[in-house]
């Protein structure tokens, strides 16, 4: 086992990109997020990569569109107001089926808000964030080492299925320090050369585009990019189930509200009571089915997150009235202890019981 | 006997979608020239724009990527970063590169991207429709400035080569216009050296082309043509702005 | 004597090549093409000496020039 190391967060998803051989990064300052930039810049020079340091988000994402077009593996990072700005360049990235990864560690809003920690970008990032019908991948860690992790899966996928991934974390976990394992891939590299541009040598010339004017032709481009999504939906989803048999209610959180949520539950359980834990790890695709599943044996769920109330949607949808959604919620500005936590879910049972 | 003019290899055999007397199609064919000249069809990447420039890749043999509207020069910055070892060009007009543009062309130029850049002006929106464009002269009149263009409420036409000529990651930056005979000479040289600026590493090459929208200007071919030495080069003078051809790119 | 090749199909009648000839060889013709416009042809071969500037003001690369 290779030795551990104390980092921050966002060190580490500069680390996994550098370990996915990602050589390109396009970003623009931005609190909470600079440690990727700042350390990318110190290391890629060095690897033969480039960094640049972008006029605006808008000119950092469009970068990472070129550069995805020519099948090089490249990412941007930012925060929330800034990943506002990249939505145009995300919707045209998923029109051109152009892979690249976004890091979003979220700050709060809406408008400049403030740098403090939320989950208030949800919607954006599950819902497409930019015009027309698309989805992009959405990972969202929970710990330091899964942003490592998951860094490195967001670049697999995105090249996989030529489209956007987001990696979705947060101030808290891009600016806190955990041990982390470092690790290198050892999957190669998804081959592109099927489709990337080159120069047209030796071969026919390639458009890489999104404008389609012919008669049905946007309609037939739409229907093959969902049934893209479906596949996705079908092999990518992932999740954490820690619920058992005669479970009395399954809190839902991902990232840094699922740590909080973890602790409150650990406690209840250790005082005897059976609560379980759902945490989508991929939160598009969103784990319907397997909430679904657990709705159909009655289990009541609490959606708890950093926000007023965005997942808790996805939640409802899944469940499709089968049990009871319940949800907590903590505006940007304000992070909640396990305690209250702990006091929402008692709360629930009291009421249960 | 000798060829003395023929379509050039790199421009695909089709009929442009451009409407008659456009000039759309003639620095098209200029650009597609120097590609054949300096043989980097093969090693070609461009960044198409938005407007009626769009669709550049029915009609280059080359590989292309769409950017978004005004976008170009950023999504060319990605390209050459990742693959200095191709030739990058962009291909905007005036609403794009000068209006929403802005930000990334000045950026590009500042940081001394290696790329080329070929700028239509033709002063006015053309695919949505003629509205007003950063490049209107004063007085004209177009569907978003039907009493005409008042400086006082819209500014002056913007002149980018000027601006652009300024900044030291450009390398070469050159007015040309495409109305006359010796200007069409003029412009497929300036063209075919910003071409060379990029592929000799001396930074951003930047060609304005000064060109009719006869539809948009409710004109017709000949009238439209004859404007450009009437109204335009007398705002927008035509020559060479920059030319760096020693080793002073730091 | 030169030989000018025109591709009347592409032609769209902007008439720039007929204003700029400057030997006048050029006319916009009374028939249609696909396209619906006049294309233009050569009315006086005779004059043409193959400068070439009728296709380099053509936008839209209608003229081959040989000589």
């Amino acid at each position: 086992m290779a030795a551990k190391t104390f980092e921050k967060g966002n060190v580490a998803i500069a680390k996994a990109a550098v370990a996915a051989g990602c050589k390109y990064y396009f970003g623009y300052p931005i609190t909470p997020q600079s440690d990727i930039p700042e350390y990318l810049s110190g290391v890629l020079p060095g690897v033969g990569g480039q960094f640049v340091q972008a006029e605006s988000e808008i000119a950092a994402i469009n970068m990472l569109l070129g550069a995805g077009s020519t099948g090089k593996r490249a990412m941007t990072s930012s925060s929330s107001p800034g990943i506002s700005l990249k939505q145009e360049g995300i919707s045209y990235m998923a029109g051109s089926e152009i892979p690249g990864l976004i890091v979003n560690i979220q700050r709060s809003g809406p408008g400049l808000g403030g740098i403090s920690p939320s989950q208030g970008d949800y919607f954006q990032a599950t819902r497409g964030g930019g015009h027309g019908d698309y989805r992009i991948l959405v990972l969202a860690p929970a710990t330091v080492q899964e942003m490592y992790d998951l860094t490195i899966l967001a670049f697999e996928l995105s090249d996989k299925y030529r489209m956007p991934a987001m990696v979705l974390a947060d101030a808290m976990l891009g600016m806190m320090k955990e041990p982390l394992e470092e690790w290198i891939p050892k999957q190669a590299e998804e081959d592109k050369s099927s489709w990337a541009l080159s120069g047209a040598k030796g071969r026919e010339r390639r458009k890489i585009k999104s404008l389609f004017l012919g008669d049905g032709e946007l309609a037939e481009h739409n229907w093959k990019m969902l049934e893209h999504y479906r596949e996705v939906e079908a092999k990518e989803t992932r999740v954490k189930i820690e619920v058992h048999d005669d479970c009395e209610l399954a809190v839902v959180a991902f990232g840094s509200a699922a740590r909080i949520a973890k602790s409150a539950v650990d406690r209840l359980n250790d005082e005897g009571r059976n609560i379980g834990m759902v945490r989508p790890i991929t939160v598009w695709p969103f784990p319907y089915k397997e909430i679904r599943e657990l709705a159909e044996k009655d289990i009541p769920f609490l959606t708890v997150e950093l926000n007023v109330g965005q997942m808790v949607e996805d939640v409802r949808l899944s469940v499709e009235g089968r049990s009871k959604v319940s949800f907590a919620g903590y505006p940007p500005g304000y992070l909640p202890s396990p305690d209250e936590i702990y006091e929402e879910i008692t709360k629930l049972l009291d009421k249960k019981d | 006997m000798k060829t003395v003019f023929e379509r050039p290899q790199s421009l695909v055999d089709t009929s442009f979608h451009f409407c008659p007397g456009c000039h759309h199609g003639t620095i098209h064919r200029l650009v597609a020239e120097a590609i054949d000249e300096y043989k980097v069809r093969e090693t070609t990447i461009a960044a198409a724009s938005v407007g009626c420039s769009v669709f550049l890749y029915d009609y280059f043999d080359i590989d292309v990527v769409e950017s978004p509207h005004g976008r170009a020069p950023a999504v060319a910055t990605g390209i050459k970063r990742a693959n200095p070892d191709k030739f990058v060009f962009v291909y905007q007009g005036d609403g794009d590169l000068a209006a929403i543009g802005t930000a990334e062309i000045i950026h590009a130029a500042n940081r001394g991207e290696n790329i080329t850049v070929i700028f239509v002006n033709n002063t006015v929106y053309g695919m949505t429709g003629g509205q007003m464009a950063p490049t209107t002269m004063l007085g004209q009149r177009t569907t978003t400035s039907p009493y005409g263009r008042d400086f006082a409420q819209d500014g002056y036409p913007i002149r980018m080569t000027e601006m652009l000529a300024q900044l030291e990651g450009v390398g070469y930056a050159a007015r040309v216009a495409v109305d006359s005979p010796a200007h069409l000479g003029k412009a497929r040289k300036a063209i075919m050296k910003a071409f060379a600026t990029q592929i000799e590493n001396r930074g951003m090459g930047f060609v304005e082309v000064l060109c009719t929208c006869p539809t948009n200007w409710g004109m017709g071919p000949i009238e439209a043509n004859k404007r450009i030495a009437a109204e335009m080069i007398p705002y927008f003078p035509l020559g060479v702005y920059k030319e760096r051809t020693g080793s002073d790119f730091m | 004597m030169p030989r000018l090749t025109i591709h009347e199909d592409r032609c769209k009648a902007c008439g720039l090549c007929v204003e700029f000839c400057p030997k006048d060889c050029l006319a916009l013709s009374d028939k249609f093409n696909p396209q619906g416009y006049h294309p233009v042809e050569l009315v006086n071969p005779d004059e043409c000496t193959g400068c070439a500037i009728c296709a380099k003001m053509c936008p839209d690369v209608v003229f081959k020039v040989e000589k």
